[in-house]
């Protein structure tokens, strides 16, 4: 159906030309499911969009062939060869080839209805007026499994759930029946339990409708759950190709097995258990959080209180990692940031050990008297692009808390911290833009460490990087536990990673408390109902595997 | 929606009311008053006035009474009967100063209001969509240009030009032999004649900023996922342009669109008095000058009502804009 051919891709950089793709040849075959596996920079998605000429003002198809059949019988177009602004390629998309985006938030208009946005499809290609294609809109939505799709067609992007929002790009997608969908790391910004409801609506789909599907994605987990064929990438080449028993049973290159030896084994083969668990550093008791929102129509405003945390306890054992788990909006980063306090909780305590043994409670302390504990308790935060001021150089954002407590010689302890998390010193007097995703994340580690703190929440902290640099950061979240005494409460959405690193596990849902234990009582035996859901959810990074488990689903 | 209109209406009494008293408190600040400027003016000349006279007229204007009587007697004239007082020096009501000069400092503020955004928005756009190329780097150096330039020089050489060139008359906004003529089509088309050149010289600076900010917040816009998603659905460049990113660049217009109210009132004081036009700006200059209270006031109280009201329409106009504001979720 779609053949490439030494295909390259050039992106015009301050430095000069940086070719992203060098030379992939692959063959997308008719019906079946073709996944591209790889970490950022692989030069995967850029494969995936020059397929339809959308690489954007600085990049081009530096050459190469993109054959692609529409249909069996149908004549073949080298699309690498048609004009990226012309009416040829126009055709070819969202009519012969519909494409799927990461972020559905980003990839939809903020400013114009769903139902516009889907309707712009079928005015673009059938010439249907958008008023006289609600109703096959409304059944697009049904299709892909929205409910109340008469009423939701009306809604803006903000006011669907980060799933909706996929389901309603992929309904954009597929409106007008192309044979050849794309998806772009379609379920990366999205909870497992997201994920695999999306995954199960695109095979479904993909059955139904007859369409052949190209998956773009990082996570080999997924791979297993739906690849026919699998293709690795790696600095814009094809290191491996083949069906998806060959590459996870017998990978022929070293890349492939590198990837796959960093996929978290569900070996739930207990740690051994500890002797008497040390006194709790932390402990929450009966902790609530609630937000005022506003919604409704334009006439009928309603004031909402969500209670985003309702009333959780648990403790955090000194020099322990424990997990925090659930979906988006279950509450646990509101809880994070209780403890923190960068919210000041409607109710409850968290009950804090100072070193000198007495106990404060932190949740009703006034902002002065907070100062020492915010420097005992510190914060990673998720998007290491976001949580870094650009303005600063790293010595500066290291150095901040430090001065700003009013400490002496910064600038020593800055530097020793830098090297520290394994960067050189150098890296002092540059500013984050110069770092990699990976090593600004380290940026924001030695941020949280350098008042020497007891406590540090690591909100996601690992969830935005590739899977081989998450490794290195967790491993040297590890190595700096063992070396200064820290505890850490990691919040994650990511039970694999969790149930590496965690001697203890919260799972949340709806702002509760549904189980708590350890990390082989949670994951080996789930007592709840809504535990044993998520754990269903995760994929499981074997091809074997694939349909032999239950998918379970939870409403509570 | 009518909730927030109402809401944002609420708010807005009390700014009001702020303002007309910040208003009254200002024109009071310079010392002495029109009175004392007045009479020590024809002390200089020699002449001198009965003692008994002036007193007549500090007690006729109230210009012996404490701050708030004043004030409430100047508030309630202008709230009450539309009474915004006499001017001291024209011997005349405020209200019909103002209005006689209105029609042409409307007709001058819409016409560099259209000026500018129909010059400015094509110009940012098109400089967006070809970054980098000479065309974008010439709109962007000329826009440089008239930012820096001040205006009034802008319209000193202008003016100049069109003496020079098309020999017309310098300053005001109409031929000598029209300009004390009533209203006919002859008049009409001497006006437009002389308009451009204000119109010119009041939109430069503007056009130039409002090119700038629409190529930077396109220049956002245009490298968004949504757009490459529009793309990807098989649009049209010109019509997705359109469609997505322009419609989200313009916000921060829109919500700044209000401001341009006050400036229609007032335009731009130094350039009028430059090319002497016969608008609103240089009044309230010459007011300023004379200690001219009233008239000074009523300028002021309505340039800055003007405001806040252009600010409540902003505030309205983006709300239907953008259901992010409508929703409260930006």
């Amino acid at each position: 159906m779609l053949e490439i051919r030494d295909l390259r891709v050039s992106f015009d950089g301050d430095d000069g030309e940086v070719r992203a793709v060098d030379g992939v040849d692959l063959t997308l075959e008719r019906g079946r499911t073709l996944c591209v596996v790889g970490e950022s920079g692989s030069g995967k998605s850029a494969t995936a969009r020059a397929i339809l000429q959308l690489l954007g003002p600085a990049g081009r198809v530096a050459g190469g062939r993109i054959l692609h059949r529409p249909l069996p019988d149908s004549d073949v177009t080298d699309l690498a060869a048609l004009d990226p602004m012309g009416p040829a390629i126009r055709a070819v998309r969202g009519r012969e080839i519909g494409l799927v985006f990461q972020e559905p938030s980003a990839s939809l208009s903020p400013v114009h209805t769903i139902g516009n946005q889907i309707a712009e499809v079928l005015a673009v290609h059938e010439g249907i007026k958008p008023r006289d294609s609600r109703e096959r809109v409304i059944q697009e939505l049904r299709r892909v499994g929205i409910p109340r799709a008469e009423e939701r067609v009306d809604a803006y992007t903000f006011q669907l759930s980060g799933g909706m929002r996929q389901r309603a790009a992929i309904a954009m997608a597929l409106i007008c029946r192309p044979s050849l969908l794309i998806a772009d790391e379609p379920t990366t910004a999205l909870d497992v339990t997201t994920q695999a409801q999306i995954l199960d609506l695109l095979a479904e789909l993909k059955e139904s409708l007859g369409m052949t599907l190209m998956f773009i994605t990082h996570d080999l987990g997924v791979v297993a759950e739906i690849a026919d064929d699998v293709v690795v990438m790696r600095k814009g080449k094809v290191v491996e190709a083949g069906t998806v028993e060959q590459v996870f049973h017998e990978p022929e290159h070293d890349y492939t097995r590198a990837l796959l030896a960093t996929l978290p084994q569900r070996d739930t083969a207990a740690r051994a258990a500890d002797e008497a668990p040390p006194e709790p550093l932390l402990r929450i008791k009966d902790l609530r959080m609630t937000f005022e929102t506003s919604s409704g129509s334009i006439f009928s405003r309603k004031r909402e209180r969500v209670e985003a945390v309702g009333g959780v306890s648990f403790d955090v054992p000194e020099g322990s990692t424990v997990g925090l788990v659930g979906e988006s909006g279950c509450g646990k980063t509101t809880l994070g940031r209780c403890v923190v306090r960068a919210y000041r909780p409607t109710a409850g305590e968290i009950l804090y050990r100072r070193s000198d043994g007495a106990v404060v409670d932190l949740a009703t302390l006034p902002g002065r008297d907070l100062l020492p504990y915010r420097r005992e308790i510190r914060m990673v935060f998720q998007d290491p692009y976001g949580s870094l001021n650009p303005r600063m150089t790293v010595g500066q954002v290291v150095g901040e808390p430090l001065v700003v407590s009013g400490v002496e010689d910064v600038e020593d302890r800055v530097a020793a911290m830098i090297e520290k998390v394994g960067l050189p010193r150098a890296a002092l007097n540059r500013y984050p833009h110069a770092f990699s995703g990976g090593e600004r994340q380290r940026i924001g580690i030695a941020r949280a460490l350098i008042s020497e703190p007891r406590l540090v929440i690591a909100d996601e902290a690992v969830s935005a990087l590739d899977v081989s640099i998450r490794g290195q950061i967790l491993d040297l979240m590890a190595e700096l536990q063992r070396d200064l005494g820290l505890t850490y409460l990691f919040v994650s959405h990511d039970l694999s990673v969790v149930e590496k690193v965690c001697d203890r596990v919260v799972v949340m849902y709806f702002g509760k408390v549904v189980e708590e234990g350890t990390v082989a009582e949670v994951f080996g035996d789930p007592k709840h109902g809504y535990t044993r859901a998520l754990l269903s959810a995760v994929p499981v990074p074997d091809p074997d595997l694939r349909d032999t488990r239950e998918r379970l689903a939870y409403s509570g | 929606m009518i909730r927030f209109v109402l809401l944002r209406l609420l708010h807005v009494v009390p700014i009001l009311v702020a303002i007309s008293i910040v208003a009254f408190f200002i024109i009071q600040l310079p010392p002495g008053d029109f009175l004392s400027t007045h009479v020590a003016a024809l002390e200089g000349r020699g002449e001198s006035l009965d003692p008994a006279y002036i007193q007549a007229l500090r007690e006729r204007y109230g210009l012996g009474d404490p701050f708030w009587i004043q004030y409430w007697k100047w508030i309630t004239n202008i709230l009450l009967h539309g009474d915004f007082g006499q001017s001291f020096e024209f011997r005349r009501p405020v209200a019909g100063l103002i209005g006689e000069r209105l029609p042409l400092t409307l007709t001058l503020g819409i016409a560099t209001l259209v000026f500018t955004w129909a010059v400015a928005l094509p110009a940012g756009i098109y400089s967006a969509r070809k970054q980098h190329s000479w065309i974008d780097y010439a709109i962007s150096g000329i826009g440089f240009v008239a930012l820096a330039v001040p205006a009034f020089l802008t319209a000193l050489v202008l003016a100049y030009l069109g003496f020079e060139f098309f020999g017309q008359s310098v300053g005001g906004l109409f031929s000598p032999e029209y300009a004390n003529a009533p209203w006919s089509l002859g008049k009409l088309a001497d006006l437009l004649q002389h308009l451009w050149i204000p119109v010119v010289v009041l939109g430069l600076a503007g056009t130039a900023g409002i090119i700038r900010i629409t190529r930077a917040n396109l220049l956002d816009e245009l490298h968004k996922p949504y757009v490459v998603t529009a793309r990807a659905k098989g649009l049209p460049e010109g019509r997705l342009t359109r469609k997505y990113p322009v419609r989200i660049a313009l916000n921060p217009f829109i919500s700044t669109a209000g401001w341009h109210l006050p400036s229609l009132f007032d335009g731009e004081i130094i350039v009028a008095q430059v090319l002497a036009l016969g608008t609103i700006g240089p009044l309230l200059l010459q007011a300023l000058k004379s200690q001219d209270m009233y008239l000074a006031g009523g300028i002021i109280l309505i340039v800055a009502v003007l405001t806040v009201v252009g600010t409540l329409l902003s505030d309205i106009l983006l709300a239907v804009a953008d259901p992010r504001v409508r929703f409260g979720k930006a």
